[in-house]
């Protein structure tokens, strides 16, 4: 089991920060985020985009962000679980918490801090009736293990980047590959676009398009995918997996279940200290409400401080905290 | 101002009103109207999530942007009408427009 003094769900600019603030109290975190990367919104939806309200930048780009808070956070050694969900916060007697994601990885921590955006990013399902019961027997949303694919027949709906990327990986890998896309063009990267019409004029893979996933079949386990095409013609493929690429959207997921106090999916925090209802659990950043809340980086950062000074009587409960500048004491790394 | 309908996720109709003169999107008029409008990336049309269908008043709109069809043609369910709430600018044009909510609500 991995132990830490605070553990940080979600690895967001404000989770990251966080960090540093936790660093200068000599608290070590650990960092759980569902997306396979550090960043949150910044990395997955606008890393080039251009950021203009962080004091001391009078420009900088999101993923340039990202990367010099890691650069920051780099003397307090933080560790990460990365592309794994947060299930479970199980309350110890002594007060702490262990985090059990859903790949059954635990976090013991004294402290947790809850720093989730908007929730989990999570892949945007199509509408199609027992999708839910095909999830994992047949159904993927992403590839985690491209190994699991190989000699088998698989199916990829979409037509963005991932769809197109995916199609020309598994190509080599597959019994047989075939993409769906709704419409008769992409509008994925030109190359490879270019690269998955080559592969079907030569036969490599089956692109059909101008069709729509309409219907699932399979006794237990999927084993086949039906598709409307352009004149509601039905298409029945013969299929070991369906991988649906539509995307990701937040929710927020099991932190609703945790007891907390949820106002329109933003979970309540006394401003003294952004503590939740719930002792040794805060919440910063996006993820959390209050009357004035503004939903800026900035104001996450201004959270993460004033928390990390509430948390530390819980990391060090015989210590007295006196605050001090860091121009006083400097960053003393672990 | 200019005056339209939307419909919510359960169909009901309400009549929105909204300045026309102050920059606003489509997208801040509904989430001020409360509705339960995500958009996730703040206005930038990187994330679908203010999708919403034009049933009345389309042609008044003109097309979308190629960002903007890049960002709806990724979703599992767009239609021929589809637009992204944040790059619609409330104008005199969305006079009487019937609007329905599409993206995932909050």
């Amino acid at each position: 089991m991995i132990s830490t003094d605070i553990c940080i769900i979600g690895a967001g600019p404000v989770g990251l920060f966080a960090v540093f603030e936790a660093g200068l109290l000599k608290m070590r975190c650990h960092l759980v985020d569902y997306l396979p990367q550090v960043g949150g919104q910044l990395s997955e939806i606008y890393p080039q985009k251009p950021i203009y309200d962080i004091p001391g930048y009078p420009e900088i780009k999101a993923q340039e962000l990202v990367d010099n808070l890691m650069e920051q956070i780099k003397p307090f050694q933080p560790t990460f679980t990365l592309g794994e969900r947060v299930e479970h916060l199980n309350k110890q007697a002594d007060g702490s918490y262990i985090v059990v994601t859903n790949e059954n990885t635990q976090i013991h921590a004294k402290v947790i801090v809850i720093a989730g955006g908007l929730g989990v990013f999570e892949p945007r399902k199509p509408a199609l009736e027992k999708l839910d019961h095909f999830e994992g027997k047949g159904v993927a949303y992403m590839v985690k293990n491209p190994e699991t694919f190989r000699n088998k027949k698989v199916v990829l709906a979409g037509g963005g980047d991932s769809a197109l990327d995916w199609t020309i990986y598994l190509a080599n890998v597959a019994e047989r590959v075939t993409l769906v896309h709704r419409n008769e063009t992409f509008r994925g990267a030109p190359d490879s676009a270019a690269k998955v019409f080559d592969l079907a004029n030569n036969g490599k893979i089956d692109l059909i398009l101008s069709a729509n996933l309409k219907e699932l079949g399979g006794n237990g386990k999927l084993s086949s995918v039906t598709l409307e095409g352009k004149n509601k013609e039905e298409i029945v493929i013969d299929a070991d997996y369906l991988i649906p690429l539509f995307g990701l959207s937040p929710k927020l997921g099991p932190i609703a279940d945790w007891g907390l106090s949820i106002d329109k999916n933003a979970i309540e925090v006394d401003t003294r200290d952004y503590s939740t209802g719930v002792e040794r659990i805060y919440a910063i950043g996006d993820i959390n409400t209050y009357p004035g809340k503004l939903k800026l980086i900035l104001c996450g950062f201004h959270e993460a401080a004033i928390m990390m000074h509430s948390a530390f009587k819980y990391v060090y409960p015989d210590q007295k905290l006196s605050f001090k500048y860091t121009t006083v004491n400097g960053v003393n790394a672990f | 101002m200019v005056t339209f309908t939307v419909e919510d996720h359960d169909g009901n109709r309400q009549t929105v009103e909204a300045p026309d003169d102050m920059g606003l999107s489509l997208m801040e008029v509904l989430k001020a109207s409360e509705y339960p409008v995500l958009a996730t990336c703040g206005g930038m049309a990187l994330c679908a999530t203010c999708h919403v269908e034009i049933l009345e008043g389309e042609d008044a709109l003109g097309e979308a942007t190629d960002v903007e069809l890049d960002q709806l043609e990724n979703l599992p369910e767009y239609f021929p009408t589809s637009r992204l709430a944040c790059q619609v600018r409330i104008s005199p044009l969305l006079e009487g427009a019937v609007i329905k909510l599409r993206g995932e609500d909050n």
